[in-house]
């Protein structure tokens, strides 16, 4: 294959290649994408591995991700300081696992870190009221909201703690096999 | 089974406590293989204890407790916990799963070494499926020698280097670190191969040996990635399927799925035929028949007859010889010899062979799909768990527009509402009148639809009967009547199908049985191939004006008259089963007519883009919740059972049990089509045992009954020992989520007892 283009050394887009679910041409492609996110900050050339952040209001105005209403605990799982301002690297991480090669228990793993909105390892029942808030955009009255988390907590929570481990968690994906397409975002 | 942990307390930090008598909770000797572990975690996490309380205050509602079990005081619950208290809680190994790099990096070193070693057996917390990564953590953690993050990270880097490259790639992919970390990791793993290969180059006998197998399987992966990247870029319609997964979502996104997986199934069909048959005879064309050839007017497009009939898009055009290339007089003005350069070409065999070939691989690669997305979306012991599966995994990601975006939103509020009133209701008394007249309305709707299936069964029967009567030579029957189609969007689904497949059952009977019988001096084949277009281009049609008056027309009107702002729904279902047979007629035809799967693909590409633009212009996503994933199981099983199924036993007949019309086609002077098979076997042992060893195998293994004996009944012990494999699991998940449960009562026994030893010795002080 031609490599004509002058982003990224051969080293770096090989090692693209194999650590994300991506082909070389896709890489290319999400790279102009993320460029063009940030035209003025995002240099040409990534030879030299520059320390670039695009903030969040950039990455949360994508229209893959604008009117998805987990796009800030989206971007801050896959940021490196959970704030929400990712670089190259974690641009790329994010659509890898989002894309529909990644493996059910990868997807599982992030998908568990999203919804655990106070990020203390657990989905506790705060973190099922703001999931479930967020899912019905707040049209759902708390009573409601008490009840469905309560109810999530009786199907899901094995060991009967009150909150879901990770454990859990991929025991109830496991039995939801639509899991592996709506996990899915398409770039 | 995994053994509790004989539970230390180490209370080091707080000096008072050294001067307390000790008490028998207060153990101040410690096990040695857990100081170091503890001390490190609550090293790390010592602030981490403290945020935990802060933050749990923050947080609003405390663990609800799960009926009447214990509830967790927990440290969200109490306000001042002692800091040893939060420590040790801080630093259990569930709680480390997930946060810690270290906990991923020992838990993926032990993957890759169960990887590398090839443990036959997997343990009962399994290796890809079921994920109990607190298990498989103990192995590394639990090491007297307890490692440093560093340390093991060099041992992953160790074990990585030793696997094969696609395999480190596969581990590298799939692990849930970041894409830098994964990097550093990959590079390390390289330059440590790099270095091992120079020492075995020095050491080993044939030292070439390895770096030749490493460079021919790098050479090999790259080339796997080209591959893989043209085939990506191949990919077509990735936008337009973009767009239509973004506005509409998952469910209306896998009829498209399903129409390329079609169109895969259709270009694997006609490969093997266009190389083999068509393309052989077409090169050779065989003497021009007697009388006239029609001209070639517009019509023949639609009703497939006329010039048509003269092409080799029928089965009558081929040749039923051994094909020569056209001999060239010799320079010296001598005649052709008998013996030519070229290879000769038994048409009759090649045709027979590749038809049935082409089956055979499409049969194997549905049975593969259809088991494919079977293990998908099948699970041992799946109970319900619809309100997490709703919370969790029923929003879809693909979604893009605001309007799309929004739908999407109402319809899992209304389906939350729904499932909580499903609740609530179950818990009232049911009324048993209700039940019955529910039952008895299904019912009633069922016998309506069967007993009008049986009313088109026999109309259709009664006229083909009549035809044969007038002689159908005269006239060309109209295929109108077999249509039977009845618009989608009356949402018949499974109804629609029984009435269409029953109804080709029909056509099927008649055509085999009834028209050889009257059409014995004519080519009947070329009949049934004729049929068979028709009725696709019939099918079409129907599909045409189904989606211009079931969407265009129903929208203009609800529009209009109705002032209403919804627009129709998308009737998937409806779709999906027009597909399917559409491709049942193409598979019933392709012996008669071999290029009928190119005109199948011409007509699902038309399809495609007809469809995809009504979607745009005139649909809604449907309102209710739809499993994609067994949705497309369920497609993929109709697709292989009524339908290829059927088309299997036609072929099977046809070939085996009806005699070929006389005047045309390759199998004209046989009395069977099978029989050129035979033929040609007996032709290779009259030659001799040397040439062949394939007359020993027809004589003892398609000829003989035995070999079928064994091989059904080998598969039947198959399947019995599939089934009582899935028994035992079934046990064994109920037996593991009784332990589950129990292990948690465990531990908020220990929780609650451990607070309150704190809380003893806190208030004793």
């Amino acid at each position: 294959m031609g490599n004509k283009q002058t982003v990224f050394t051969h080293e770096q887009l090989e090692a693209y290649q194999d650590c994300t679910f991506f082909t070389r041409k896709e890489i290319m492609r999400l790279f102009y994408r993320y460029q063009d996110l940030a035209p003025q900050l995002v240099p040409l050339d990534y030879t030299s591995c520059p320390d670039v952040k695009v903030p969040y209001e950039l990455i949360g105005s994508m229209p893959e991700l604008k009117d998805n209403p987990f796009r800030q605990r989206i971007a801050q799982v896959f940021s490196d300081d959970g704030d929400g301002h990712m670089t190259l690297d974690n641009f790329l991480d994010m659509f890898s696992v989002m894309s529909e090669m990644a493996p059910r228990d990868l997807k599982a793993y992030y998908a568990f870190k999203i919804y655990d909105f106070n990020d203390d390892g657990y989905i506790c029942a705060w973190d099922l009221e703001q999931t479930v808030t967020k899912l019905t955009r707040g049209e759902l009255s708390a009573e409601e909201v008490s009840l469905v988390c309560e109810k999530v907590l009786g199907e899901a929570d094995g060991d009967h703690d009150g909150r879901l481990s990770l454990e859990d968690f991929q025991n109830m994906i496991l039995r939801a096999p639509d899991f592996l397409s709506t996990f899915h975002i398409r770039i | 089974m995994a053994q509790p942990l004989p539970f230390v307390l180490n209370v080091p930090e707080i000096p008072e406590d050294h001067d307390r008598e000790p008490s028998p909770y207060d153990e101040s000797e410690v096990h040695d293989s857990f100081h170091q572990l503890i001390q490190e975690q609550s090293q790390c996490v010592a602030e981490e204890g403290l945020e935990l309380r802060q933050r749990g205050l923050g947080a609003a509602a405390p663990g609800t407790s799960g009926g009447g079990r214990q509830a967790l005081v927990g440290p969200e619950d109490a306000a001042a916990h002692s800091t040893a208290t939060l420590r040790i809680l801080a630093s259990m190994p569930s709680r480390t799963i997930g946060r810690s790099r270290g906990a991923i990096i020992s838990q993926y070193y032990n993957r890759t070494v169960r990887l590398r070693r090839r443990v036959s057996r997997p343990q009962l917390g399994g290796v890809g499926r079921s994920a109990r990564p607190s298990l498989r953590l103990y192995d590394l953690e639990l090491d007297p020698a307890a490692l440093e993050e560093e340390e093991k990270r060099s041992l992953l880097v160790k074990e990585l280097q030793s696997l094969t490259v696609a395999q480190r790639g596969h581990m590298l992919k799939g692990m849930p670190l970041g894409l830098a970390e994964k990097r550093s990791l990959r590079e390390e793993s390289r330059t440590l191969t790099g270095k091992h290969r120079e020492r075995r180059g020095r050491r080993g006998l044939f030292p070439c040996c390895g770096w030749l197998r490493d460079t021919c399987v790098l050479a090999l992966h790259g080339l796997g990635l080209w591959l893989l990247a043209g085939l990506h870029g191949l990919k077509p319609w990735r936008y337009a399927l973009k767009r239509i997964g973004g506005q509409f979502g998952s469910s209306v996104l896998s009829y498209f799925l399903f129409l390329k997986t079609l169109l895969a199934f259709n270009a694997l069909l006609l490969l093997p035929v266009l190389a083999l048959v068509v393309g052989v005879q077409a090169a050779f064309p065989p003497p021009a028949s007697p009388g006239p050839v029609p001209a070639f007017t517009g019509l023949e497009l639609l009703t497939g007859g006329g010039r048509l009939t003269h092409t080799v898009m029928y089965y009558g055009y081929y040749s039923n010889s051994t094909l020569n290339p056209p001999c060239v007089p010799a320079p010296d003005g001598g005649q052709c010899g008998r013996e030519t350069d070229g290879l000769p070409y038994n048409m009759p065999l090649a045709y027979l062979f590749t038809v049935g070939g082409a089956f055979f691989i499409t049969c194997i690669t549905l049975v593969y799909s259809m088991s494919h997305s079977f293990g998908e979306s099948y699970r041992v012991g799946s109970t319900s768990g619809v309100h997490a599966i709703t919370v969790f995994c029923s929003w879809d990601h693909k979604v893009t527009q605001r309007r799309a975006s929004r739908l999407q939103h109402d319809n899992i509020r209304t389906h939350l509402k729904e499932l909580l009133a499903e609740g609530q209701l179950r818990q009232g008394p049911r009324s048993v009148c209700g039940r019955l007249r529910q039952v008895a309305v299904l019912g009633l709707v069922w016998l309506l639809c069967l007993a009008i299936t049986l009313g088109c069964t026999v109309a259709v029967y009664a006229f083909s009967e009549l035809m044969i009567q007038v002689r159908a030579g005269s006239g060309r029957p109209p295929g109108l009547w077999a249509g039977g189609q009845t618009p989608a969007s009356l949402g018949m689904g499974p109804r629609n199908l029984i009435l269409k497949m029953v109804i080709l059952g029909i056509l099927c009977y008649h055509w085999l049985g009834r028209r050889v019988g009257a059409l014995r001096d004519q080519c009947w084949e070329n009949f049934v191939g004729q049929e068979l277009y028709r009725l696709m281009v019939l099918d079409f049609i129907f599909i045409l004006l189904d989606t211009l008056f079931g969407e265009l027309v129903w929208r203009l009107i609800s529009e209009r008259k109705l002032k209403r702002k919804e627009k129709p729904e998308f009737d998937i279902a409806g779709n999906v089963l027009e597909l399917i047979y559409g491709q049942t007629l193409t598979w019933l035809g392709v012996l008669f007519a071999p290029l009928l799967p190119a005109v199948q693909i011409i007509k699902l590409v038309f399809l495609f883009y007809i469809k995809k633009t009504s979607l745009m212009a005139n649909c809604q996503a449907p309102r209710r919740p739809w499993l994609a994933s067994h949705m497309s199981t369920v497609f993929i099983s109709l697709l292989c059972f009524p339908s290829f199924l059927g088309a299997a036993v036609f072929l099977c007949y046809a070939v085996w049990q009806v005699k070929p019309s006389g005047t045309c086609g390759p199998f004209r002077t046989l009395d069977t089509m099978y029989e050129a098979g035979k033929v040609w076997v007996r032709r290779l042992e009259k030659a001799g045992p040397r040439v062949s060893w394939l007359p020993w195998v027809h004589r003892y293994l398609v000829e003989n009954t035995f070999p079928v004996y064994l091989v059904s009944a080998l598969l039947l012990a198959v399947i019995y020992l599939n089934i009582q494999v899935v028994k035992g699991q079934r046990k064994v998940i109920c037996l593991l989520r009784e332990q589950i449960s129990n292990e948690g009562e465990d531990k908020i026994f220990l929780i609650n007892k451990l607070h309150s030893v704190y809380e003893k010795k806190e208030r004793s002080r």
